[in-house]
């Protein structure tokens, strides 16, 4: 272990169902860089996202062990992965996922508030946020006023408010068309140019592509990265 | 410095709270109107009833100590050889220091008649002149009874307004002959509706005749006076008035038990009050079921509420939300619905108990221990209702929350 920035050994994820177990996820050992920029890449029903919300301390695997950050994720209590998940962690997810009932500003400001952040300095980063990703006109528009590239950029930019070490995004061009898709690419690489850790989620070749290192995932096992196989 | 810096930044997240909370309750219009209308209703309930219970009790406290405590009635049964006073006992009664008069009561039932007319079950009470000298405003017209009545047990009335009305509609009473269980009485004067407002006659009806108590004796073929009411020159003296009544009585009755009762004042307004504050105690009771049924609903509501937004639990989670936090945010929520309804139920209870207090015609008077009341009891059934929906959604796995989507 180089740094013990990311590093997972044998995390298996089953599910009980019905007197039989299911296994979700077979044995992944995976081991990140900080200022990588990777793609896990595999059909659907392969275990993505339950990775992901691995990963995401959001849910914990059957077995295995797990550091983030120099922590063992298996031992932190609710309280301490709710601090990680809010300052270590940016989530991206695949419908964006903004509060209906929040403007631009207020969504992107609400890691903070959680953080416990003070109005000022809250509103000033959002904002700040907002203009990075290219929504400084749409700061108060609710969602339902934004187009789907437009509230994926809001939830970019929620993730990235908090100035997380790690981004996490699953599927993040999956509602996109290709064009918008693309400009999503841009400002991942852009991100990602500055030294943000970025891990990414797809089924998508062409969109895997656009990572570094790319990782395959098929029925819960790991494969590192040639062209994949099965396309 | 870094403590301040969490104290703003946790006062900011509570503002935050609250902003996202009225923000749902408006959301959730009619839901949220229907849940404040339980509440309002259960608060309502409480506050009138305790403030009309509590005005009403005042004013009958009012008008005992009004009263003064300046009365005692003594009802004496007496021994086997002699079953109540005699005139000598009252009469050393009333030379007992600080009693300004004693008045018997002899009660009985009659038919009254005049002509063809006649009146059954009329209450008759036989009294004496002290009971005139201590109520001057009993008689409305002619005269009261005298000691010559006394003395003679001479037959002669005095009737209520409500019987001058009945038997000598249109005709002037005074002097006419009025039977009496067939006895002829001649009637003297006339008795005011409601001028005597002593506590007997406040607990068992005002007479509607009266006659010398020595004519009521004899009536009744009785000799002896069974109850008696003491009139006391002052009411701190009353203590010493009992006790010396006591020593006077016993020695009348040969020291024999239970031969005689001691009613004052301030133990029929004690019993009085113990007894509304029961009726207050149990109404109240009643009334707080609908506060419990307004605290049902919004735990109903936030139940529901907590289901509606499993998604947006589990994404504010995943942004970092610690358990607490969407705990708060709840707690809040049903705190607010509880609290406007609270509220409006304080207004509405207190104007309610306001005009009720105006009908029952006593006195009313805002209390702030009702509001007090009202306004804890919303808080408590908010928190108290609010706590499992609210500890329910912090509990979420963000898993499940997102998995929705
Ligand atoms: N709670 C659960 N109980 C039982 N099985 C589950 C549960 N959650 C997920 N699974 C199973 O785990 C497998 C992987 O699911 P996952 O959501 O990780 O797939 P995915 O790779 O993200 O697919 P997609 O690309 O369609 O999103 C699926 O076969 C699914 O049925
Ligand atoms: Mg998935």
């Amino acid at each position: 272990m180089t740094e013990n920035f990311f590093c997972m050994r044998g995390i298996c994820k089953r599910y009980h169902l019905a007197d039989e177990d299911v296994p979700v996820l077979r044995g992944i050992d995976l081991d990140i860089e900080r200022g990588e920029y990777l793609s896990v890449l595999g059909p659907s029903g392969s275990g993505k996202s339950t990775l992901m919300n691995i990963i995401g301390c959001l849910d914990v695997p059957t077995e295995g062990e797990y550091v983030l950050h120099g922590q063992q994720v298996e031992e932190l209590d609710e309280l301490e992965l709710a601090r990680l998940r809010g300052r270590e962690i940016g989530f991206i997810f695949q419908n964006s996922q903004l509060l209906a009932r929040l403007d631009a500003q207020k969504n992107v400001e609400l890691p903070l508030i959680y953080a416990g952040v003070r109005p000022h300095e809250r509103q000033r980063r959002a904002a700040e946020m907002l203009e990075r990703v290219g929504l400084g006109t749409r700061r108060h528009h609710f969602p339902n006023q934004l187009s789907g590239g437009q509230q994926q950029r809001v939830a970019i930019a929620r993730a990235l408010v908090t100035d997380p070490t790690l981004l996490l995004a699953d599927e993040p061009t999956g509602a996109l068309d290709q064009k918008t898709g693309k400009q999503i690419m841009e400002l991942f690489q852009a991100l990602n140019d500055e030294g943000r850790t970025i891990i990414m989620i797809t089924h998508d070749l062409s969109i895997a592509r656009h990572a570094r290192r790319v990782v395959h995932i098929i029925d819960g096992e790991l494969t590192e990265g040639k062209e994949a196989t099965w396309a | 410095m870094s403590a301040l810096r969490n104290l703003t930044g946790g006062l900011s997240m509570l503002v935050e709270s609250v902003r996202m909370s009225v923000s749902n309750i408006r959301q959730n219009r009619m839901r949220s109107f229907l849940t404040i209308l339980g509440i309002m209703i259960g608060v309502t309930a409480v506050i009138a009833l305790v403030t009309t219970i509590s005005g009403v009790s005042s004013s009958i406290s009012d008008s005992f100590s009004s009263m003064g405590a300046s009365t005692m009635t003594l009802s004496a049964t007496g021994t086997d050889l002699q079953g109540g006073l005699t005139a000598e006992d009252m009469e050393e009664i009333a030379g007992l220091d600080h009693v300004d008069g004693v008045s018997p009561s002899v009660s009985l039932s009659v038919t009254a008649a005049r002509g063809d007319a006649y009146e059954s079950g009329v209450r008759v009470s036989g009294r004496n002149d002290d009971y005139f000298a201590q109520e001057p405003d009993a008689i409305v017209r002619g005269r009261s009874v005298n000691p010559i009545d006394l003395e003679q047990s001479l037959r002669v009335c005095l009737i209520s307004e409500e019987l001058v009305e009945t038997l000598f509609y249109g005709v002037d009473p005074i002097g006419q002959a009025l039977y009496l269980d067939g006895t002829q009485f001649t009637v003297v004067g006339v008795l005011a509706a409601d001028a005597d407002a002593s506590v007997a006659s406040m607990l068992s009806g005002s007479d509607a005749v009266v006659i010398p108590y020595t004519t009521a004796l004899k009536m009744n073929g009785d000799t002896l006076v069974n109850s008696l009411t003491l009139y006391i020159d002052d009411a701190n003296a009353a203590e010493t008035v009992e006790a010396e009544l006591e020593t006077c009585l016993d020695a009348i009755f040969d020291y024999e038990d239970d031969t005689y009762t001691i009613t004052t004042m301030e133990s029929i307004a004690d019993t009085m009050e113990s007894m509304l504050s029961m009726m207050s105690a149990l109404l109240g009771g009643i009334a707080s079921i609908a506060l419990l049924v307004g605290g049902i609903g919004i735990m109903n509501m936030m139940l529901t509420s907590v289901t509606e937004r499993t998604v947006e639990i589990g994404l504010k989670k995943a942004i970092g939300a610690r358990p607490g936090q969407i705990q708060a945010q709840f707690l809040i929520e049903s705190f607010l619905l509880s609290m406007v309804g609270g509220l409006a139920g304080v207004v509405l209870g207190i104007a309610l108990s306001a005009i009720l207090c105006q009908v029952l015609g006593t006195g009313f008077s805002l209390s702030y221990g009702a509001i007090a009341l009202g306004v804890g009891f919303s808080a408590a059934v908010g928190v108290l209702f609010g706590w499992s929906p609210a500890r329910k959604a912090s509990r979420l796995n963000p898993i499940d929350a997102l998995r929705r989507m």
